[in-house]
């Protein structure tokens, strides 16, 4: 066993596939963080919100007014050197801190691929991949490698295939594959797409979409590994994230996972277009080609380096499982429903009310929303138990300083999941302020009273 | 071996056949359009866009401009001439009017929503210093946002009932007043521009707006369907339900607001206001032709539609019930708001919170069925 292990560690495979992924990434990231600025989002959504919602632990982590575009310049200008392999370790850490930085402002803007985009990166930290096809092995020889151990390919690798096969885990419930929700809500609404704007009208259309989906999302991972189906698996890769693309307000996502998943293509195919671009800017793409391996040395650096890809890991493979520590539906009190794969998951749509309760003078009055929250922060702030508490707190400090002495904070909420019609969510003779923000169980939270069976 | 080779060769010709016979779908559904109006299994969206721009929005506006422009005429008539006849007629097509305008209050799109329509038509409680400080100084300029607060129908409101305590003394304003040609400038002032920003807006809908209107038919944040439904659901929560009845009520505030009713000078015509509201905001929810029974497609058809996909509650009944209910409520409630609130606001209370059960089955149900997006922003629906 430890044999095999230690054969494996220094396996050796070409280092053009890491090199191609790691300029592609970089490259998409560019563009990513491009689109942000020029779509106006930084701006939109976080510096004109007077209010952020935090994560647990990081409510430190906040926008920094006009220095916020420098986050942003700073991201973007790493992207592109990890795209060039310039300082390449250097250009990493600084990419992953400031885009996880981004992400950590504010949590309404949580996205997967953004979770995604935190964590490949966090794990590219610690990758060979700028061995070639870099300007940091073209300048110096004695980091320039053709070869580099097969492990830091297959973890790029295992960490896709972790993210699609626990997606397709998530699919594997009664509401997804019985009832075709929540495809059955969002694919009629697509109506002018075009071309197949009115088959998404019909029935059995959203469950081929929702069976597709799930055994697309299973199964990709095998396809892909595997040497004889690589091309089958990756023609299903643009298909279904090209589809995507066409139907949801996904952006960038289909592409970087289009993109990505090249990395399971044969070598020669790698070799093939990064000869084709070293040729086409005039660069000298063949001394890459030196015939070195790259094996990392016996020393308690990789030794280190072991065990932190192994608890990467396994952490990887549990976190998503945590929701088990929770009573009640998942969907509906989301308890462990983040940093899952739990993508395109549901359909959740909630209205929330805020009492204020002077138990001085015995007034209640509600709460303008819009008066602190936009729009989209609202939106998620309604359907979601720790957006509410979190603003529920905020509410207290913000009308304590207007002139309550000690406010009681009630909330009337209402919230559909799926189709089903909208129910009570949190227990309105609950005062929020009485409840400390924590991971335990939210019992503030009434029953949904319907189950969805299935992971 | 040979049967083998005949169960493999059927095998293909199956698979092409599936795959031709998809390729078909895809051909045909892309020769009938996702527009075909002769598809009645399907909805048709631009077929509510129409019949809310053709049936709806267009003759509401069309015929708010016709009672502006006879609320113009009267208040010309009234400066040039004081009397108590012309000031009851004046008041009688403010009345008009106002009723009118709630007809088309929750359609702020296009050149309404440009020129601040609602804001400078309808902005309540009216910033009664700033009146009397234009009419005393004598020179003001409604065209700036800081005299939105001080025009519209809020300010015939005051300038019609509220500067005298009786009909002489208010005639007397006008008539013999030291100011009493700046009080007729003024009001002269302000039904004109009603008049003339909603000429703007008519002349805007027949002119081009109304056709992109129609073909702004697809699914985005931008598109017509979705724009009005976010403007429909906004009027109602924040303009009917709050602006009329909550705010008046305390709802929002530590202490009752009884100013703050719609005409509070009139006193005796904030229900009737509000009615016509509800009835404005239901009729657009069922697609009833302007000024008349006949419906089209609109929010009920179209979530019978998408019911009939997902096979769930009947959300348009209930919706209906609800507005039903609040009116029933709202019809217990006396003419005068204001007092109302002042004696006992606890009926009023229960007026809004039947139009408050309307917010949540309108706001989470019927979104969620419809689908519709908030606003541009990347989000995959977790």
């Amino acid at each position: 066993m430890n044999s095999t292990l230690s054969s494996y560690g220094s396996k050796t495979t070409d280092a053009a596939p890491l090199a191609l992924f790691r300029i592609l990434f970089g490259l998409m990231m560019a563009i990513s963080i491009l689109r942000f600025y020029l779509n106006g989002w930084i701006e939109k959504l976080y510096l004109e919100p007077a209010f952020h919602f935090t994560y647990l632990g990081f409510e430190w982590v906040k926008p920094l007014g006009g220095f916020t575009y420098f986050i942003f310049l700073i991201c973007g200008i790493s992207a592109l050197l990890v795209a060039a392999g310039f300082k390449y370790r250097f250009a990493i850490v600084s990419f992953f801190l400031s885009f996880t930085y981004i992400e950590l402002m504010d949590k309404t803007t949580y996205l997967n691929h953004y979770y995604f985009v935190s964590v490949m990166s966090f794990l590219m930290i610690f990758l060979p991949a700028h061995k070639a096809y870099s300007v940091d092995a073209a300048r110096n020889e004695s980091i320039r490698f053709q070869f580099i151990p097969q492990w830091s390919e297959d973890a790029i690798k295992l960490m896709l295939f972790i993210v699609y096969f626990y997606a397709g885990l998530a699919k594997l419930n009664s509401d997804w594959m019985l009832e075709a929700m929540p495809l059955k809500i969002w694919l009629p609404s697509k109506y002018a797409t075009p071309i197949i704007g009115d088959l998404l009208q019909e029935s059995w259309v959203h469950y081929l979409f929702s069976w597709f989906g799930a055994i697309y999302d299973l199964s990709i991972g095998f396809l892909l590994w595997n040497k004889r189906t690589v091309w089958i698996g990756f023609f299903a890769v643009v298909v279904f994230h090209l589809m995507t693309a066409l139907l949801f307000p996904i952006g960038m996502f289909p592409f970087i996972m289009i993109l990505s998943t090249m990395i399971f293509l044969p070598v020669s195919f790698h070799n093939r277009i990064l000869t084709f671009f070293s040729t086409a800017f005039r660069t000298k793409g063949q001394i890459f080609k030196n015939g070195k391996k790259y094996i990392s040395k016996a020393n308690w650096q990789s030794q280190g380096l072991k065990y932190v890809l192994l608890l990467f890991f396994v952490l990887q493979v549990l976190i998503p499982f945590r929701y088990l520590l929770y009573p009640g539906e998942l969907f509906w009190t989301e308890e462990g429903f983040r940093f899952s794969w739990r993508v395109m998951l549901m359909e959740k749509a909630g209205y929330t009310a805020f009492v204020i309760e002077d138990p001085d003078k015995g007034h209640r009055f509600y709460v303008e929303n819009s008066r602190f929250l936009t729009p989209f922060q609202e939106k998620q702030m309604s359907a979601q138990a720790d957006f509410i508490l979190e603003y529920a707190h905020f509410l207290e400090e913000t009308y304590k300083a207007e002139g309550i002495r000690d406010p009681k904070v009630f909330v009337e909420s209402y919230v559909a999941l799926n189709g089903r019609r909208s129910r009570v969510f949190v227990d309105p003779k609950v005062d929020l302020t009485t409840i400390r923000r924590s991971l335990s169980a939210r019992d503030w939270i009434l029953p949904f009273e319907d189950e969805i069976k299935g992971l | 071996m040979n049967a083998f080779i005949s169960f493999g060769q059927s095998l293909i010709k199956s698979f092409l056949a599936v795959g031709a016979f998809g390729l078909l779908l895809l051909l045909v559904s892309c020769d009938n359009g996702p527009v075909d109006p002769g598809d009645t299994d399907d909805f048709n969206r631009e077929t509510m866009l129409v019949n809310w721009a053709d049936n709806i929005i267009v003759p509401s506006f069309t015929a708010f401009q016709a009672d502006a422009e006879a609320l113009a005429a009267a208040t010309d008539a009234f400066v040039q001439s004081v009397s108590q006849e012309n000031l009851d007629e004046l008041r009688q097509e403010w009345k008009d009017a106002y009723i009118s305008w709630q007809n088309v209050s929750m359609f702020a799109l296009g050149k309404a929503e440009a020129i601040a329509l609602r804001t400078r038509i309808n902005t309540y409680p009216l910033d009664k210093e700033q009146v009397d400080s234009n009419i005393d100084g004598g020179s003001w300029n409604l065209e700036l946002p800081s005299n939105y607060i001080s025009q519209g129908f809020p300010a015939l409101d005051y300038l019609l009932y509220g500067i005298g305590d009786s009909d002489a003394e208010i005639l007397d304003l006008y008539q013999t007043g030291e100011k009493a040609s700046n009080y007729r400038d003024y009001l002269q002032q302000v039904s004109a521009t009603i008049y003339s920003l909603i000429q703007d807006v008519v002349i805007d809908w027949n002119q081009g707006y109304r056709d992109s209107f129609v073909q702004n038919n697809g699914n985005s944040a931008t598109a017509s369907v979705d724009l009005l439904i976010n403007d429909f659901l906004f009027y109602y929560e924040k303009h009917l339900r709050a602006g009329k009845v909550g705010i008046p009520a305390g709802v929002f505030s530590s202490g009752l607001l009884p100013t703050h009713v719609e005409a509070p000078y009139k006193q005796d015509f904030s229900k009737e206001l509000l009615l016509q509201s509800l009835d404005a905001v239901q009729n657009f929810f069922n697609g009833v032709k302007f000024g008349g029974t006949e419906t089209g497609e609109s929010l009920d058809s179209y979530l019978d539609y998408l019911n009939s996909i997902k096979d769930g509650a009947d959300l348009s009944q209930l919706i209906n019930e609800q507005f039903d209910a609040a009116r029933a409520k709202i019809n217990e409630l006396p003419d005068n708001f204001a007092q109302q609130i002042e004696t006992d606001h606890i009926p009023v209370l229960q007026a809004y919170d039947e139009l408050q059960k309307n917010v949540v089955l309108m706001k989470v149900d019927m979104l969620q069925a419809l689908n519709v997006n908030v606003d541009y922003v990347d989000a995959d629906g977790d």
